[in-house]
């Protein structure tokens, strides 16, 4: 099994608080994993250091074998698919505009009509993108994240605030990429029924690694789950 | 009108560089308006008045002193900006300040030479020499080659730079890059509006295309399409009323934007 990204002793400290204590997991070729936490949990800081966004860290991340602090390749290699994307309302761009920022190489036009075709949002590609509703402009940016052809798709809570037909489509959608086009995934998500349905892998998240492996594991062990629930409790408490 | 006016060759100057002025400033000014960098030209711009000030001074082309101060202190302010983490319409005021202070001292120092002062201020297309017409062209024509070679790395890192750095852009240079491309356009198109009006250019014709276009490129033709109309029926305008260019030129862009916002709110445009 290939072993695509490989996280060692992972450790941010922020001035007031440490988002991440520790951390190590390996994530093989082919994998489905759902990464799951309450807010505050670190998941994005896991992620904006994946991608490069945050430095300041301790420990090792290693995409297809090769510290990311040494290499910026293997950025071309991943989609990335953020949690909410922002943007001007008004910023004059179309669907078509949007996909064609992703695109590396500009001779594979092609490639656009095919992903959009896919992603059933063919007839939207010459309307502009803050005329979309919340799902439809998901499904643009999935797009984008998909036209060069990524070995690794990141997703993060993708479906904040989106209507449930269009999740349902979209996890239609993310199973066929795992499943059909190989493609591994790696997805931060609050919703445990559709990481049950979805993943292949968990990996439960509140500050330290507290499970990483098989979501059948995880899924028939009430105990963690438990577990999970009330650490989850527990922070939306002391949120609010 | 007579079509007299269009055999003068200082006519044939100042409408071949204003055309090249409006096109440079609808497309600089586009990227500048989606980044909320609207008021960027006119601190530029009031930096460059230092310069021209320090340019008469020193016996010097006013305008390649103006070139000099208004990228070095564009380029600092940004660097400024994101090592203190000010905000951006605060940078834009220190920027903006800074460069009438130091003219206003040069000024004082020299004992005033207000008569050359005057036509930087409001710009003077008329006056345009072929050197002048020649330098136009070339900025212009350097500058649009440059967006067109980094058109995708530039559009992409504003419309969301955290997703362009992920891509792998080098967002960072890309946003120098514009900085100093928008300090040229800033000084080149001093003669033809002037220190006090420049970001009129760089924001109005992109405010009126913005509320017409669906897509970038269709947005930039239609930007590009009523700056070069509000600069060449401004310049003839105002030769036959004798009135001053510049003024002329921002009441007519002024007017195309009235206008569309009167269209669309009376829902013969699209809303977006």
């Amino acid at each position: 099994m290939l072993k695509v990204v490989e996280i060692s002793n992972l450790t941010v400290q922020y001035p007031d608080v440490k988002a991440l204590d520790d951390v190590s997991f390996v994530i093989n070729q082919g994998d489905f994993l759902g990464i799951i936490g309450p807010n505050g949990a670190g998941k994005s800081t896991l992620f904006d250091s994946m991608l490069g966004l945050n430095t300041k860290y301790k420990g090792t991340i290693k995409f297809f074998g090769e510290n990311i602090k040494k290499s910026k390749h293997y950025l071309k290699e991943i989609g990335y698919v953020p949690q909410k994307p922002i943007f001007e309302k008004n910023f004059p761009v179309t669907v078509n505009d949007v996909v064609s920022m992703g695109l590396r190489n500009e001779s594979d036009k092609n490639k656009i009509d095919e992903i959009l075709q896919q992603l059933w949002i063919h007839e939207l590609s010459n309307r502009r993108i803050g005329e979309l509703s919340g799902g439809q402009q998901q499904r643009v940016f999935i797009a984008k994240a998909l036209v060069n052809n990524p070995k690794i798709l990141i997703l993060d809570e993708p479906v904040t605030g989106i209507d449930q037909q269009s999740i349902e489509l979209f996890y239609s959608i993310l199973r066929e990429l795992n499943s059909k086009q190989k493609i591994t995934i790696i997805w931060s998500s609050h919703d445990l029924d559709a990481v049950n349905q979805l993943a292949n892998h968990v990996a439960c998240l509140n500050r330290t690694l507290f499970f990483h492996g098989e979501s059948e594991k995880f899924f028939s062990n009430d105990k963690l789950i438990k577990q999970y629930s009330e650490a989850s409790m527990q922070e939306h408490m002391h949120h609010h | 009108m007579s079509l007299e006016i269009l055999t003068y060759s200082f006519m044939h100057r100042a409408l071949i560089s204003g055309i090249a002025i409006a096109i440079l400033c609808s497309v600089v000014g586009l990227f500048l308006v989606l980044r909320r960098y609207s008021l960027f030209g006119d601190a530029i711009a009031h930096s460059s008045f230092g310069g021209i000030a320090l340019g008469l001074l020193a016996g010097v082309y006013p305008l390649w002193t103006a070139y000099g101060v208004s990228i070095v202190s564009a380029l600092i302010i940004t660097k400024i900006k994101d090592r203190y983490n000010i905000s951006g319409d605060a940078s834009i005021a220190v920027l903006l300040s800074s460069g009438i202070a130091v003219g206003l001292v040069i000024i004082g120092f020299s004992g005033g030479f207000t008569i050359d002062i005057f036509s930087f201020l409001f710009g003077s297309i008329l006056l345009v020499s072929v050197d002048d017409t020649i330098l136009i062209l070339s900025l212009t024509g350097v500058i649009l080659i440059v967006i067109l070679l980094l058109y995708r790395q530039i559009l992409y890192s504003t419309f969301n730079e955290e997703q362009a750095k992920v891509s792998g852009i080098p967002v960072e240079k890309i946003n120098y890059l514009i900085v100093f491309m928008a300090g040229i356009t800033v000084v080149t198109s001093i003669q033809l509006v002037g220190v006090l009006l420049i970001s009129a250019l760089f924001v109005i014709p992109n405010l009126t295309a913005i509320m017409y276009g669906k897509g970038f490129k269709q947005t930039a033709i239609i930007s590009m399409s009523f700056s070069v109309f509000s600069v060449v029926v401004g310049i003839l305008i105002s030769y036959v009323f004798d009135i001053t260019p510049a003024g002329t030129i921002v009441l007519l862009s002024i007017g195309l934007l009235a206008g569309t916002m009167v269209i669309k709110s009376a829902g013969l445009l699209s809303k977006n």
